[in-house]
Parts: C-alpha cells; sequence; structure tokens
C-alpha cells in the first residue's frame, strides 16, 4: 500500500505550481465485446488517434481517456457511468453506440451535473421532448438515416418499393422515418426477427411482390446475412436496394465482397471525401490501424475535436460550465465532414450525401468494393 | 403456389442446417448427458476457420478440411480439458462452464481474427442459381446444403444403426454403467462422440459461411433455435432432432412468410404487420410449447 502514497505524493510535488495540467477525465462508454463490437472499437481507435495526435492533448489540454465495455447491456452501461461519476470524478462521458444504452446512461450523467457527447447514438427523444443543456450529439440525430434513404429513394425515381427492418423499435423507427421522405407506394412493411439468420422466406415474398427496389435497415452483422442472401437469390440484377450507411460501410463491404456492387447508400461522410481534414484523417487511421475507417471512426474522432475545441476555450476547467457548453455549441472545429454547425437541440445540422457502391478500383481478387460518391 | 412451394423449400433447407447443429448437440447429451452451451462456438469455430482458409487459398475444398479440423481439435481440446470433469457433475455446473468456454471462445476468435466480420463466397461452380420451380432462381449452394444435411442424416443412421460404434453408442445412452463393466472403453467412446458432434458442427459453419455474417457471436443466435429443435425431437434422439428441424424449419419459414398476410384479411394493415411479425417470431416457441403438452419427452423421445 506504500506505492500509491508515493506516487501521489511525488505527483503532488511535480503538480504544485501548474495545478491546471491535471488531466482531464473523459469517460468513454462504448460497446466493445457482442457482433457489434467492432463499431466501439472504431469510435474508440479513432479518438484515440485524436489524441495522440496532439501528444496526449486535446486543443492543447492533457487529458486522459478512460475506456469501459458496456457489452451492449443498458444496465452495465448504467452502472459503469455511476462508477465514472462517483469514484472517477469524470464530469465529461462520450462512447455510446446503441440508442437502448444511450437511454439508460445519457439521463445518469447528466443528472448527475456531468456533459454527453455522443459519437454515434442520436434516439430521436433526447432531439426533442428530452433535449438537456448538457447533451450534444456529434454524428446525427438517428431519423436522419432514414429519412436521407427515403429521400434518395425518391430520387432515385423508385415508385413501389418493399421496405425492411427488424421487429424492435430502432427498426419500427427506420422504417417510420424511411416513409416520411419516400411518397411512392410502399407494397409491403416486413419486420424481420432481431435474431435471424434466415431470410430466405423474406427473399421469396419480395421476389413475388416485384417492387422497384428495396430499403432495408440491418446494422452490423444481419445486414451482412441479409445483403449476402439478397444476392445469391438473385435479386440483386433485379430489384435494386437503398440503404443508410449504417447497414454498409467499408467492415460491412469488406464482408459482402463485390455482391455489394450497385447498392445505394445515404450517408452523412465517406472515406473518399477530398477536404484536407477528412484525407488527413483517413491516411493517419489507415496508416495505424491498418483498415479503412467507417464512419462510425470517423464520428469518433470529430468528438474527439469537438471535445479538443471547447476544451482549449476554457483552458481545460470544466468547472466553468457554461463557458464550455457555449464553446461546445459553437462547434468551433474542423470537421472531417465538411460543414458542420449546430441546432438549437444540440444536434448537428449537416449535408446527406448518396453514394453508390462500386468495384474496388484495383483489381485484386479479395479486394472489397469501395462506396464512392 | 409456386411461391408456396419455394417457401416449403426455404424451409426445409433452413431445417437442414439445424439440423447438422442438432445432431451433434442431442448426441451429446443423448449419450453422455452433458448439455453444451458451447456447441455454438465450435460451430463459429468451423465458419471462421473456412472463412480465413478460403480468403487465403481461395479453395472451397482447402476451406471445408480447414473447418472440419478446426472444430474437431477445438472439440477434442475441449473434451479433454473441460467436459470430462463435468459428466458426473449436474447440469447447473456444466451449463455454467459451458457457458464460461462460449465467452471464452468468443474472446478468442475475437483476438485471433478481429472484430470484423470475414467475407467468404460459395465455390463457383456452386455460386449459381437453377431453376428447379419455373420462374425461380434457387441459389445453388442451398441446395447443396439440403444435400450435405440429408447425406448426414443418412450417414447417422447408418452409422447409429448398423455399425459397431452405432451399436455402443445406442448402449452407451441406455445402459452406460454395464457397458463399461463388459470392457468397453466409455471414456474414449464420450471422446468419440464429442468429437463427431464437433465435427458435425464444423461442418454447420462451413456450410453457413458463405450465407451468414461469420463473425463473434454467431453461435449464440443460431444455438436457441437448436435447442427448440433438440427439446421438440426429443433430448438425445437424432431421428427426433431431424424430425424437429425439419418442422421448425417450415412452421418458422411458413410462418414469416404467410401468417403476416393472412392477418391483413382480418385486421387492418398496421396491427397486421405489427401482430404478424410478434406471431412469426414466436410460432417455433408455440409449436415447442405444443409438443411439450402433448409429448413432454419430444416427439421421438431417446
Amino acid at each position: 500500500m506504500k506505492v500509491p502514497a508515493l506516487v501521489a505524493a511525488l505527483a503532488l510535488f511535480c503538480a504544485g505550481p501548474t495545478v491546471a495540467q491535471t488531466p482531464v477525465k473523459i469517460g468513454m462508454i462504448t460497446t466493445l465485446t457482442t457482433p457489434g463490437g467492432y463499431l466501439g472499437e472504431d469510435v474508440r481507435d479513432a479518438f484515440r488517434l485524436a489524441i495522440d495526435e496532439e501528444g496526449g492533448k486535446l486543443g492543447g489540454v492533457p487529458v486522459q481517456l478512460i475506456v469501459e465495455d458496456d457489452n451492449l447491456k443498458p444496465a452495465n452501461g448504467k452502472q459503469i457511468a455511476d462508477k465514472m461519476l462517483q469514484q472517477d470524478k469524470v464530469k465529461l462521458v462520450t462512447g455510446l453506440i446503441f440508442s437502448n444504452v444511450a437511454g439508460a446512461v445519457a439521463p445518469t450523467v447528466l443528472e448527475a451535473g456531468a456533459f454527453y457527447i455522443s459519437p454515434n447514438a442520436g434516439p430521436s427523444n433526447f432531439a426533442g421532448k428530452d433535449c438537456h443543456k448538457n447533451y450534444f450529439v456529434a454524428s446525427w440525430q438517428n431519423d436522419s438515416l432514414h429519412e436521407s434513404a427515403g429521400q434518395a429513394a425518391a430520387n432515385l425515381g423508385y415508385k413501389r418499393m418493399v421496405i425492411l427492418a427488424p421487429n424492435y423499435q430502432a427498426g419500427k423507427d427506420a422504417l417510420t422515418g424511411f416513409k416520411r421522405y419516400f411518397k411512392g407506394e410502399v407494397l409491403e412493411e416486413i419486420y424481420t426477427k432481431l435474431d435471424q439468420t434466415d431470410f430466405s422466406a423474406e427473399l421469396a415474398r419480395i421476389r413475388a411482390l416485384k417492387p422497384d427496389a428495396v430499403y432495408q435497415f440491418h446494422p452490423g452483422g444481419q445486414g451482412i446475412t441479409f445483403v449476402k442472401q439478397y444476392v445469391q437469390a438473385g435479386l440483386i440484377g433485379s430489384t435494386p436496394m437503398v440503404v443508410s450507411e449504417v447497414s454498409m460501410e467499408p467492415r460491412i463491404l469488406g464482408a459482402v465482397g463485390d455482391a455489394a456492387v450497385g447498392i445505394n447508400v445515404t450517408g452523412h461522410w465517406n472515406n473518399d471525401f477530398a477536404n484536407p481534414a477528412s484525407q488527413a484523417f483517413v491516411k493517419a487511421f489507415t496508416t495505424r490501424y491498418n483498415r479503412a475507417p467507417t464512419p462510425y471512426a470517423q464520428q469518433g474522432y470529430d468528438t474527439a475535436k469537438l471535445i479538443g475545441s471547447a476544451l482549449k476555450a476554457v483552458g481545460g476547467d470544466l468547472a466553468k460550465e457554461d463557458a464550455f457548453r457555449a464553446a461546445l455549441r459553437k462547434a468551433d472545429f474542423v470537421s472531417t465532414r465538411g460543414s458542420f454547425r449546430f441546432g438549437s437541440n444540440q444536434h448537428p445540422i449537416q449535408d446527406w450525401y448518396a453514394f453508390r457502391s462500386r468495384p474496388a478500383p484495383t483489381a485484386s481478387r479479395r479486394s472489397p468494393p469501395r462506396a464512392r460518391c | 403456389m409456386l411461391l408456396f412451394l419455394e417457401q416449403l423449400l426455404n424451409g426445409l433447407q433452413y431445417g437442414v442446417m439445424l439440423f447438422l447443429l442438432a445432431a451433434g448437440l442431442t448426441l451429446v447429451f443423448g449419450i453422455m448427458g452433458v448439455i453444451n452451451l458451447a456447441h455454438g462456438s465450435l460451430f463459429m469455430v468451423g465458419a471462421y476457420a473456412a472463412a480465413a482458409v478460403a480468403g487465403h487459398t481461395g479453395s472451397f475444398a482447402l476451406a471445408a478440411l480447414a473447418a472440419l479440423a478446426a472444430a474437431g481439435g477445438a472439440g477434442l481440446a475441449v473434451e479433454f480439458l473441460v467436459i470430462r470433469r463435468l459428466y458426473d457433475r449436474d447440469h447447473l455446473d456444466q451449463v455454467l462452464a459451458t457457458f464460461g468456454l462460449l465467452l471464452f471462445f468468443n474472446e478468442l476468435v475475437a483476438t485471433l481474427a478481429g472484430r470484423t466480420p470475414l467475407f467468404m463466397q460459395p465455390p463457383a461452380w456452386l455460386g449459381g442459381a437453377v431453376e428447379i420451380i419455373p420462374g425461380v432462381p434457387y441459389p445453388t449452394f442451398r441446395l447443396a446444403i439440403l444435400a450435405t444435411g440429408v447425406a448426414v442424416a443418412a450417414g447417422l443412421a447408418f452409422l447409429i444403426a448398423r455399425t459397431r460404434l452405432g451399436m455402443l453408442i445406442r448402449a452407451g445412452a441406455t445402459h452406460r454403467a454395464i457397458v463399461g463393466a463388459l470392457g468397453v472403453d466409455i471414456r474414449l467412446l464420450f471422446t468419440l462422440v464429442f468429437a463427431l458432434g464437433a465435427l458435425l458442427a464444423g461442418l454447420a459453419g462451413l456450410m453457413a459461411a458463405p450465407i451468414l455474417a461469420v463473425q463473434v457471436g454467431m453461435g449464440e443466435q443460431i444455438l436457441i433455435a437448436t435447442f427448440v429443435v433438440v427439446v421438440i425431437g426429443g433430448l438425445g434422439s437424432v431421428r427426433g432432432a431431424f424430425v424437429g428441424a425439419l418442422l421448425v424449419g417450415l412452421v418458422d419459414t411458413l410462418a414469416r412468410a404467410f401468417v403476416p398476410g393472412l392477418l391483413k384479411q382480418v385486421f387492418a394493415p398496421t396491427t397486421a404487420d405489427a401482430l404478424g411479425a410478434g406471431l412469426a417470431s414466436a410460432a417455433i416457441y408455440l409449436l415447442m410449447a405444443l409438443v411439450l403438452v402433448f409429448r413432454p419427452r419430444g416427439l421421438l423421445p431417446a
């Protein structure tokens, strides 16, 4: 028990004159296990990249990142949040991937008077009736994913569509969001099971209905399974598919392979964006981690930059709550997605893009196709 | 009518896929009395080995060898290191230990292969589609799954009914102590049966890799349906597993295919969609409940 005491004394001695140099603690509660684990992994790795690029600082302020895995369970997330807030005295939390975990964690963080800045999950209730002065979203409001896909389908001239999503709240929100902007006829809404591995029954229904196109929301592994089976059933040639970026990012593209060519994707960012911030980020991320960044990685990176901009404004002193909040609202950082500002509900106002996947330019047998503008 | 035929075929194919997994699970339970929650992990190991080898060599045959070797090897190691200590313990201990194994395998695979789902495609000669029903191109690979499952069922039936090993398996299931007293090495028999179950799980993994997401945790998703199959068929009965698997495959597929449409004849579309999705999801559990009411030991108890 002597060692910690010694270290603490040393730290006191060294830190004496410059108290402000104590690192600001940032709590990151994210999903690192379960099939959705690679989402949190990308957010965490990109966030770390941003910190390391500044030599352990964000916005010139030394930071300490505390990462914990929520295991995709709301109860776990809440428990970690309590520990971070009470034991570690964290005043700034980020990292949540899934909306159901966010629903349990964000209120805990906010009630304790801390800040929560989301790098991914953006459930609609927090953008409206449950909004909070200390709650920011650096990614998107969930509905945007599906609304943009609805708009894209309308722009592509599709009139009769079949739309599918898993039978849970986010799936229902997805189809509702899609229909808000798609003005054509929805021939059928198909709800799949959350743990479903075989989609042949749904694919046969699609074939029989002969729609102009299909919209489907199956994030992560289920999306891979769905697209593989869609292609093998020979539907991709006759019935185009429209999805949002969560259903078709670089990791999913890699797992689906060339079969994904021709799929229409809507998103807020893609790793071929030409702005210098994005190019520098993609290069740094790819060099360090040896894989292409997903939109999740981009969101993690932007979240870190956003936090950095606000830390800089208050010199790392989170006790200046009002000034910190005001600085966050300004969003005074160079976003890798181009233009970025907050609406009055502290969710981003940003452009959405339509992409189409095409074969990878290098003719390597195993290289996956890449989404392009 | 054509649509109904197609959905029947889909249901049979899904059922056969479930049978590949359920056969191993039910064998291990029937002969050794072990509830093996890590069976899905062996399925995952098979799928990962297949996808990794296919990715590096492009050869489906090598991938098949790798899947069987990896799952079989993992099965042997698990039997030797863990399961062997569980034969005389009660089911709760077995569930705890094998659940631990399941978590261990998930982390092991994530560490070795990363969390990015792997890519695998069917071999070129099975990659197309055939019009076995006019106007409906059916993926050849799914027919290959169907054929594999039927072949495995026939092979198992032969093994259990006609061979010396099968005789010992049957005897071991019902009169374990006597078989041991007659000088049969019961430990070796158990190891063989467990390895056979692991091989079948690896085979299922190989056949699933081209049509499913090859990812950490893929075993648990399908394990639940597999347990339903085993319970419906009768714990420990391979014949029961075959019948149960086909029933579950058909009921699940046909419910998802037709229940929402049928409900629309009666209810408003929004109600029908919500109710239909719920009913379709619950169909196999309703089936299980019904079977348990009328045949508490399953359809074809061992």
